[in-house]
């Protein structure tokens, strides 16, 4: 059996009869475990297409399912259900029910590379890992999880002023998703940092905090790239056929 | 001395000027003591990190563009960015505007709507830090001008993700001897060893140290960072040599935190490979920033003559 039909040995769908006899044959006990039969009619047709869709899951297509990827990856190492390779196969079967047990891990991906690195086919499975994760939150499937929550606090930063400033990123996560800013971790680390610093210096950062770093003349760069990313949002709700559902 | 990249175009980029400071300051006190003029980019932009590719990977070509244009129309055929993420997303620009149309479409419509020249590939050279110093001083020259030897040092050379991966955006390296490798990097222990370092096996030179999520998934990135730690001090260094801003945080960031976290404490110090190179070349800690590190290595600095 191939290592990604797994789904089909779980616990709940292995049975053991303690006294069963089929034609004659006595098939009880563990030696004689059977696997529940599976008749799968639920395939999500447009699952691949639509993620494929998505910036980074372009050559999901090229897979053959080397495994490269899941022995390379970082994340893989410390949590062995972050599996790319299998994600990679459901999608492509269609086995969304599958892959939406694995909805709250998905986002962690790294970005590494290592998987890009190792992939012989140019999948690009990092950038399907960021597909993937973009499609079960549009999809509805999953909040926003921290990691979006992060890249749009930054880039909407980036967007306004052509730079970020790290403590304003940091303060404005921890205020997004809830988090009290005074961390034990962060304060001691903060705290030692303050008491080496020469005090010219701890003006200078403090005064960064007051007054943002900017690009000079940025405001037409702001609105082209304001224009191409309501562009890029409105590409990606047609593919996904989200206001089509909505008007249902 | 080749006469190489004796003046560039710099791109510290937007860490450099926060967290990274003490990498901005060492890179520019470098440069200055070995007779290496930087130019930094006029009123030049984020190259987006980590983050901007997510909303959309072309978006992110375009600031590097944006930031390649400045440097040519400065009249540079050669821009110097020490920040691996800079590095990284300005080399990925290069590559995807001379490989792909869609890229190249948008960042015109871009660069037009911004009201600024379009950057074509090919243009502008990137290089990251660690090339600038090995191109332009080489092992030999940087021996010739050690003044305070590291005087073997242990050193375990971290060089994490971006600087390697992916490899088709770094056409320049593995090409065999003398150049970089993207599987097993070695530039860093080139210089530090002619700066008398003793660089140690170290098998994690290119692992993740998960800072693109090291707010977002904290403990994600602890476990990451202490497997560094310890596998380095279990190598016998004393100190991580580190040449991304990024990294470099993260290691002094989650060696805290797994301390305060999951109590492992790890006492490994955490240097820039500019302040080491610093330092040897005899500049003070003081001037090289190692106090405004996030780390204390003032002790083992003290015990080793150094700065």
């Amino acid at each position: 059996m191939p290592i990604h039909e797994k789904s089909l040995i779980r616990p709940e769908n292995l049975v053991t009869h303690e006294h069963l006899e089929l034609d004659g044959v006595d098939v009880s006990g563990h030696w004689s475990t059977f696997i529940t039969s599976r008749a799968v009619t639920d395939y999500n047709e447009q699952m691949q297409e639509e993620i494929a869709s998505l910036p980074g899951g372009e050559f999901i297509h090229r897979c053959w399912q080397c495994g490269s990827c899941t022995n390379a990856c970082t994340i893989n190492a410390i949590n062995p259900d972050f599996n790319p390779r299998y994600w990679i196969y459901l999608i492509r079967m269609g086995f969304e029910d599958e892959l939406l047990r694995d909805k709250d891990i998905l986002w962690q991906c790294v970005s590494c590379n290592r998987c890009t690195y190792a992939c012989p086919r140019d999948v690009n499975p990092e950038g399907v890992m960021k597909a993937t994760a973009h499609w079960l939150e549009l999809k509805g499937h999953t909040e926003k999880k921290p990691s979006t929550v992060f890249d749009e606090a930054f880039s909407e930063q980036v967007f306004a002023t052509g730079k970020i400033e790290d403590g304003r990123v940091l303060r404005q996560f921890f205020a997004r998703t809830g988090q009290s800013l005074f961390q034990d971790w962060l304060v001691q680390m903060i705290r030692g940092l303050v008491s080496r610093l020469p005090v010219g210096l701890l003006m200078k950062l403090g005064f960064a905090t007051l007054k943002r770093p900017r690009t000079r003349g940025w405001a037409d760069a702001s609105a082209a790239i304001e224009e191409y990313v309501e562009e890029c949002e409105a590409n990606a709700r047609k593919a996904l056929r989200l206001d089509m559902q909505g008007a249902e | 001395m080749s006469g190489k990249y004796k003046q560039v175009a710099y791109y510290p980029g937007c860490a450099l000027e926060g967290t990274g400071h003490a990498y901005n300051r060492s890179t520019r006190e470098l440069g200055k003591a070995l007779g290496l003029d930087v130019v930094e980019l006029k009123n030049w932009n984020c190259c987006g990190a980590m983050e901007v590719k997510n909303v959309d990977p072309k978006l992110q070509t375009y600031l590097s563009a944006r930031n390649l244009s400045i440097a040519e129309a400065m009249g540079f055929d050669t821009v110097m960015a020490p920040c691996n993420g800079c590095y990284h997303n300005l080399k990925k620009a290069e590559y995807d505007l001379s490989h792909d149309a869609a890229s190249r479409e948008v960042t015109g419509r871009l660069s037009r709507k911004a009201g600024h020249k379009t950057y074509e590939a090919g243009k502008v050279t990137t290089i990251h830090a660690l090339d600038w110093i090995k191109d332009a001083i080489g092992e030999d020259g940087l021996r010739a001008r050690v003044k305070n030897s590291l005087n073997g040092l242990k050193v375990a050379n971290y060089y994490g993700c971006m600087y390697t991966r992916p490899r088709h955006i770094f056409p320049e390296k593995d090409k065999g001897p003398g150049s970089e490798s993207t599987s097993k990097p070695h530039f860093m222990d080139d210089l530090l060893a002619a700066a008398g370092a003793e660089n140690v096996e170290f098998p994690l030179k290119t692992a993740c140290c998960g800072g693109a999520h090291t707010l977002s998934d904290s403990d994600t990135s602890t476990k990451l960072v202490l497997n560094i730690l310890t596998t380095a001090e279990a190598c016998g260094a004393d100190v991580i040599a580190t040449e991304c801003p990024t990294c470099h945080t993260g290691l002094e960031m989650h060696q805290v935190r797994a301390e305060k976290v999951l109590g492992r404490k790890t006492s490994i110090k955490i240097l820039y490979f500019t302040q080491l190179l610093g330092m040897a070349l005899g500049l003070s800690a003081r001037k090289v920033g190692v106090q405004e590190n996030l780390s204390d290595s003032s002790d083992l600095l003290r015990a080793r003559g150094l700065g």
